[in-house]
Formats: C-alpha cells, structure tokens, sequence
C-alpha cells in the first residue's frame, strides 16, 4: 500500500510538473501522463502477499497503479453487488464469489490458491499437541460458522468426529488467533498463512482432517470493471509463477 | 422558514413562539438521528420477524442480553452511586484525577477495552491469574466476563448523571437531617437518596441501554458462544457476515424489546406520586 500512494504522490508531482511545462511548452505534453489505476477488492487474508503481488505487477507495467481495498470477503461481495467500481474481486471462499457471479457482477472466476486450517499453539507447542484428538479438554477458539474460516473449521471439527467444541466462535480469523497470542485458548484453528504470519509467537500443527475442508480462493475480473482489460490482465498474472512463488511464501498452495 | 408555535405543557397555556434558530438544528437534528431507524424499517424483511423469534438461537441471545445488561446496571448500581456521592459530596485530593479516570472508559473504544479487561481478568491477567491459581475460576468466555465488560464500558454513564443529580439536589436538607441527628449513612438512605431518586433512575435506564448494545469490549473479552456469552449485538454482527436481512430482523427484535422495556418502566415511574 505505502508504494502505491508513493507512487500516487509520484504521479501527483509529474502532472504537476507536467502542467507546469505545458504553459511554456504547449503541444507536446501528453507524454507518460496517462495514469491507470486498477482497484482490487481482496480477501483480508491476502493483505501481505497481494500487496508484495500488486508492486511487481507496476513494476511491469508503468502507468498503472494498483489500489487495493481489504476486507471480509462478504464485505467486499456486498459492495460490489451494490455497484462498487471495482475492476477485480479476490475472494478468500467460493461461496461470496459465487453471490458475486450469481448476480452478473462476475462471470468466470478461477481459483489461483488453497488455505488449509492448522491448529494454532503457542510457540513451542507447550501442550504437545499432534492432531485434533489432542484438543479435548483443552480451551480452543474457532471462527464462528457465519464466515469462510468458521465453515471449514467446522467441517474439519465434523469429519474428527465433532469430539472439539471450541470455547469461543470469533468473528474473523485474526480475532480468533489473538485470543491464543493473549493467552486466552490453548489452541486455535487458523489458517496456514495467519500461523506464518505471526511466527515469532505461534506454531503451525497440521493435521489430517485439515484436508477435508480446503479453503479455495477465486479470482475474477468484474464484469462492470472501469479498466476491464488490465483487470484479466491481473487475474492473469495471480497466476503467473512469479505471484504463485509470493503466495506460497504466504502459506497459500497452488490449486 | 417561519417560527412555528407548538404547544409546550398543557400547565403554560399561552403559545410559545420558538425562535427558528432552534428549531430548524433541531429538526434536522431529530431527522439525522431517526432516519437511520426508518432505513432499517423499510428493509426489514418484517414477515419473517415471527420464525426468528421462534429460534432457540435467537431466544437465548435476547435472554442473555436482558439478563445480563440487567445484572451490569445492577453492578453498576452498587459500585457507581457511592463513586458519584464521593465526587459530589466529599473533598479528597485527587479527585479532579478520579473524576477523569471515569470518564476513560468512555473515550476508550471498547475493543481497546476488551483487551484490557484480558489483561487483568484474563488468565494470564493481573487478577485473573490469582483467580485461576487460588480458586480455579477463568473469567474469559463465561457469561460473568459479558457482565463485567457491558459494567465497564456503561457505568461511566450512571456515574456522571447521578453526579449531576447530586450536584443539583439542595444540600439543606441533608445538612437538616444531619442537625436533627442522623447520622452520615442515614441522612444518604433517607434523605440524599430518594431526594436524586429520578437522576439515578435516568442514568440506570442510560447505562442499561448502553449495556445492552454493547459489542467490542465484550466480544473481546467474552468471546462469542451461543447461551453464553452470544449477546444480541453479537449475533447480529455475525449474522450480518452472511445474512444482512437476518442481521435487520435481529436488530429490530432487540429494538423493539428494548423500547417495551423502557416505555413500561417509565409508565410505572410516571405512575408513582
């Protein structure tokens, strides 16, 4: 985000400068001037890796300045049902990207990357803990089954055999994991990329049922997008190995 | 526009004129604030307001939130007059400090409140530490930690209307008492209390309701368990997640039991001589 506004504020000063030569200079001025700037709604788990994703994509292509706008994904599918200038939506499940198609705001989406629930511990694994069988008697935070973490939670909790029942069915993923970095829970189904994310103070543990339930991210340029041909152009290059390289990084898996 | 005569209480018969500098903010100012209710009337998928109350889900939410947005007022109660008879009515130093420390709560978003009240009742907090260790009680995800976060973010309230209700009452009958030999605790039973009865009542009401929408602190400190620690504010921002009609439907539910609640405690006041 800080390299786009810098790019803004670049860009910004150019026109400027620009505007300033075209007093003396007149004709020739429209050089380089033509900014694009594509708006990317992405799921709030994508936040770092679309990030790092949307500076190399400027990087090739000049001109073009990538905004992005992070949220739940059924925050951002209700904007976009409700006409938000959009050009591309990443969504972090396939059920808010298929309210998205249902409602002709979409039309092909494809899935570029998979997130698979781990149980979260605190660093060190204190407690010992290998699997979901682990997990009886202990306090477990979960998402709540109203969002995309919540449902997988629960359906991996299902094919265990539903012996865990979580203590606390938080709102979003983040929230569900700070209550283990307070030292609330002993454990919390999170995603694979929110335990990277916080390495320094929690571990990862998978486990078999995780499997089960597989958290599928698609992408899909909108059909009302202001700028609709750089918009495939970026579901194109999500794909790319390059991106793919970034969101493994994150923890993601290549669908 | 024209200063319009309303009819003020049927004691003042004349008309009064209202000057137009008045009324025209406060118009607008009635119409900011009940606009938003009307928004929420025209979407409210009002047919399907019989089947949601029918869900245990949905009972059990309503229960708690009356249940323990009451014990917090109660709480509150009991901690918050005598903190406001301490501002009013002594003089101890320090006091413009306490003064300010209550109103911290209400500066604070209550998320940010949420985790402080982690901090210490939590299991690795302060207090909630020694609890655990001494009694084996953890306070986080009971139904207790919704009635201690809704008593954190909604006794500031009680406080600074029964202070105000204090500062206003006159102070010659509880000298009076005090001359005729009531002792400090009886002239406070006796006179000093039924004399601010209504201002106590006005902020009771006041904290109770911001009890009973709260969300932040308590979804952070609480947690989310349905019958537990699942307020109404609860369930309606998870419903929202995934249902905007079920999140009106809940939110008009709560409202409405809101108002019938206060509209009838009021009726009982206004009742009383």
């Amino acid at each position: 985000m800080r390299t786009a506004t810098a790019r803004t504020s670049l860009a910004a000063l150019g026109c400027a400068a620009l505007a300033l030569s075209a007093c003396t200079a007149g004709a020739d001025a429209d050089d380089g001037a033509s900014q694009t700037t594509l708006s990317v709604f992405a799921a709030a788990s994508l936040t770092e890796s679309f990030e790092e994703i949307g500076a190399d994509f400027e990087t090739e292509h000049e001109g073009v300045t990538v905004e992005f706008n992070f949220a739940g994904s059924s925050t951002l599918a209700s904007q976009i049902n409700q006409g938000a200038p959009a050009d591309v939506f990443a969504s972090a499940d396939e059920a808010n990207m298929d309210t998205v198609v249902e409602s002709g705001s979409a039309e092909n989406a494809e899935t570029f990357a998979l997130n698979q629930l781990v149980i979260a511990v605190p660093e060190g694994n204190p407690g010992g803990v290998t699997g979901l069988g682990d997990l009886q008697g202990l306090k477990v935070a979960a998402c709540a089954p109203e969002v995309p973490c919540g449902t997988t939670a629960q359906a991996v909790i299902d094919a265990a055999g539903g012996q865990v029942t979580p203590a606390t069915y938080e709102a979003d993923v983040r929230a569900t994991l700070a209550k283990l970095t307070l030292g609330e829970v002993d454990a919390a189904l999170v995603y694979r990329t929110d335990t990277l994310a916080a390495a320094d103070e929690v571990d990862g543990i998978e486990f078999d049922e995780a499997s089960k339930a597989v958290n599928a991210y698609p992408i899909a340029a909108l059909t009302n997008a202001p700028n609709a041909d750089l918009a495939r152009e970026f579901t194109e290059y999500v794909h790319s190995d390059a991106a793919q390289s970034v969101l493994s990084g994150a923890g993601f898996e290549q669908p | 526009m024209s200063t319009v005569g309303i009819r003020t209480r049927p004691r003042a018969r004349a008309r009064r004129r209202v000057p137009a500098a008045l009324l025209l903010p406060a118009l607008i100012g009635l119409a900011f604030l009940t606009l938003p209710l009307v928004g929420l009337l025209i979407r409210a998928p009002w047919t399907d307001m019989p089947a949601r109350l029918a869900e245990p889900e949905v009972l059990a939410a309503l229960r708690l939130s009356l249940v323990t947005a009451t014990a917090a007022t109660a709480l509150s109660l009991v901690l918050g007059v005598p903190i406001a008879w301490l501002l009013a009515r002594s003089d101890f130093p320090g006091r413009r400090v306490v003064r300010a420390l209550i109103t911290v709560p209400l500066v604070l978003p209550p998320v940010v409140g949420g985790v402080a009240l982690l901090l210490v009742f939590g299991r690795n907090g302060i207090v909630g530490s020694w609890l655990d260790e001494t009694f084996g009680i953890t306070i986080p995800f009971t139904s207790a930690a919704v009635v201690l976060a809704m008593t954190f973010v909604s006794m500031p309230f009680l406080i600074v209307s029964v202070e105000g209700a204090l500062r206003g009452a006159n102070e010659g009958y509880e000298e009076a008492a005090a001359t005729l030999g009531a002792d400090r605790w009886t002239v406070f039973w006796r006179v000093t209390l039924p004399m601010i009865a209504p201002g106590v009542a006005a902020g009771a009401v006041l904290c109770w309701a911001r009890a009973l929408g709260e969300f932040g602190a308590t979804i952070t400190f609480a947690g989310n368990f349905p019958g537990r620690t699942q307020t109404m504010p609860l369930a309606v921002y998870l419903a929202l997640q995934s249902d905007l009609e079920a999140a009106i439907v809940l939110s008009l539910i709560l409202l409405t039991v809101s108002v019938v609640v206060l509209a009838s405690l009021r009726e009982r006041w206004t009742a009383a001589p």
